[in-house]
């Protein structure tokens, strides 16, 4: 494991000089919770292929932010998001897109692990039958696939028939990541996936989140800071609504040192005030 | 300063914890009394003549029931049949797709106003919709009737149960892509369906002892089951007929099939407190 000293400089898992190409571009987002407005002008390129963290203090948007991306905060009537957030150029926010077919473009994991009222194996089909036509021994196949993909086939494959809530926590949490992936998404929205879990599944779902990366493009919210910093190539630093910096993970860990202790929120006040725009150096 | 005495305080607690654990007292005691002495008279009247023949003119003693207990079971069904679906989707309506709208409030409201409906209107409703038309007494009407007042039952239970899965599960279905009614429908129906079933029996065991609205429209018959188009006997109509009849052996039976109903009724409603629990573990 890296050396998360003073001295050492943090070394991200993956990290090159040249910007890979956005998957999604968020544009002047504002949102807001009927009158309470909630983002404010948040800008961001997602990086397709790599782990983009979102980080900040709680009640500071991230989880608002990622959840306008596949408009799942629709389900209640008076939210409301305005701007752009483009998914490779288009505007997923314009009043023609297709809702389901976006939300099968980008899945999402949430921060406690809820297993439908279904078996294991129906779990991971539920969302294979809303969007393919496939026959039993194929939707079968596509359920191991996702079962191995999660890193739980093993551990399920002899009880598939049984209800997803008979799991343990890590391993339901390791189910609803087979449950989004099994669509083949090209994104995965992950909302604080390993708060509501044990240190040892957290481990779990971290590795995973490295192998998931070869395939799908990661945005991951997240109040550990070890965690961005283990497994993210990009951090995005939100703070009361605003994303106060985004860059490479190492560039901004080691800006704000935020291994080292929680930024003071005077200062964060100051950088916020200040309204420097985006990526350009601090003092 | 001075600190009030404490006698007084504790004097009016004392009071109010008696009258209130009396009127909780009575309202059991009451229960239990009507438990009671429904079986011990309805008790007798029970034997295997009583749930496998036909009723017999006053006097002549024997026979029994079973024309009454097919029908209530015919009409129940029948009016289950035509309040569940319709309640279901009503209830459906109002938690998932009202969205508070105006048209849900005035629904919800209406589902309130009807559930406080006095049955016998409801029954004169059906009589003039069904009885009137056709020209005669008719189990069809009876059938209406009862779901009339079965239906604001079921579409209350439903908004409330569905109302009680919280959000989050909606939120991971709908995520997926699934649109909104397979959501409700195939996720958010069966995390409720224990308290869906609830509140299906409680709607029956609503309506299985209703009498009033059967008087206008099933009336009665002293004759076999034979099809909702025709007069259909009943149990509830029964009682009423036989209970203010002078003939002992009809009274005998009116205790009969008190006991027969009330135990019913009894039996349901307890089955719908267990699956509820059940739920909820």
């Amino acid at each position: 494991m890296t050396d998360f000293s003073l001295s050492n400089p943090i070394m991200p898992a993956y990290y090159d000089a040249s910007l890979p190409p956005a998957k999604i571009s968020v544009r002047n987002l504002n949102f807001f919770y009927g009158p309470q407005q909630a983002l404010f002008r948040n800008s961001l390129d997602i990086a397709s292929h790599r782990v983009t963290a979102i980080i900040g203090p709680s009640g500071c948007g991230k989880s608002t932010h990622i959840r306008v991306y596949n408009r799942i905060y629709q389900l209640y009537p008076d939210y409301l998001a305005e701007g752009e957030v483009l998914l490779d150029g288009q505007n997923i926010l314009d009043a023609s897109q297709d809702l389901m077919e976006l939300r099968r473009r980008l899945g999402m994991v949430f921060q406690r692990p809820i297993p439908f009222p279904l078996s294991i194996y129906d779990n991971v089909s539920f969302g294979l039958r809303q969007h393919y036509r496939l026959s039993k021994s194929e939707t079968a196949d596509w359920v191991e696939e996702a079962l191995r993909g999660a890193a739980l086939w093993d551990e399920v494959k002899d009880f598939l028939h049984r209800p997803g809530t008979s799991l343990s926590g890590g391993q339901q949490q390791r189910l609803c990541i087979a449950r989004a992936i099994v669509v083949k998404p090209e994104v995965l929205l992950m909302d604080e996936p390993c708060s509501a879990i044990d240190p040892v599944a957290t481990a779990k779902v971290e590795e995973l989140i490295l192998e998931l990366k070869s395939e799908y493009t990661i945005v991951i919210v997240t109040h550990n800071m070890q965690q961005a910093a283990r497994i993210s190539d990009f951090t995005a630093f939100f703070y009361r609504g605003h994303i106060l910096d985004f860059g490479a993970t190492k560039d901004i860990f080691n800006k704000y040192s935020l291994l080292d202790d929680i930024p003071r929120k005077e200062h964060l006040d100051a950088l916020l005030q200040s309204d420097r725009p985006l990526g350009t150096p601090l003092s | 300063m001075k600190l009030r005495p404490p006698t007084g305080r504790r004097l009016t607690n004392l009071t109010v914890s008696i009258w209130a654990g009396a009127s909780a007292l009575l309202g059991i005691f009451i229960l239990f009394w009507i438990l009671y002495v429904v079986l011990v008279r309805g008790l007798g009247a029970l034997n295997l003549e009583f749930f496998t023949h036909l009723p017999t003119p006053p006097g002549m003693g024997g026979g029994g029931l079973a024309n009454a207990i097919v029908g209530t079971l015919f009409l129940t069904a029948a009016a289950t049949l035509i309040a569940v679906p319709l309640g279901l989707m009503a209830g459906i309506y109002l938690a998932e797709f009202s969205e508070d709208s105006r048209a849900g409030d005035y629904s919800r409201f209406s589902a309130n106003v009807l559930m406080g409906m006095p049955s016998i209107i409801v029954g004169v409703f059906a009589y003039a919709l069904v009885v009137v038309p056709l020209g005669h007494f008719s189990g069809y009407a009876g059938a209406l009737a009862l779901s009339i007042l079965m239906l604001p039952v079921i579409t209350r239970t439903t908004e409330d149960m569905l109302r009680l899965v919280p959000n989050t599960l909606r939120e991971s279905a709908l995520a997926l892509g699934a649109p909104r009614w397979k959501v409700t429908l195939a996720i958010v129906f069966r995390a409720a369906k224990g308290g869906l079933i609830t509140g299906i029996l409680l709607a029956v065991a609503r309506v299985s002892g209703e009498t009033a609205p059967l008087l206008f429209t099933a009336l009665n018959s002293p004759y076999w089951f034979g099809s909702l188009g025709e007069p259909t006997p009943n149990l509830t109509v029964t009682i009423f007929n036989y209970a203010m009849s002078p003939y002992p052996d009809w009274q005998q039976k009116a205790w009969g099939a008190s006991l027969l109903i009330t135990f019913g009724v009894l039996i349901l409603t307890v089955l719908a407190r267990f699956l509820l629990r059940e739920k909820k573990v």
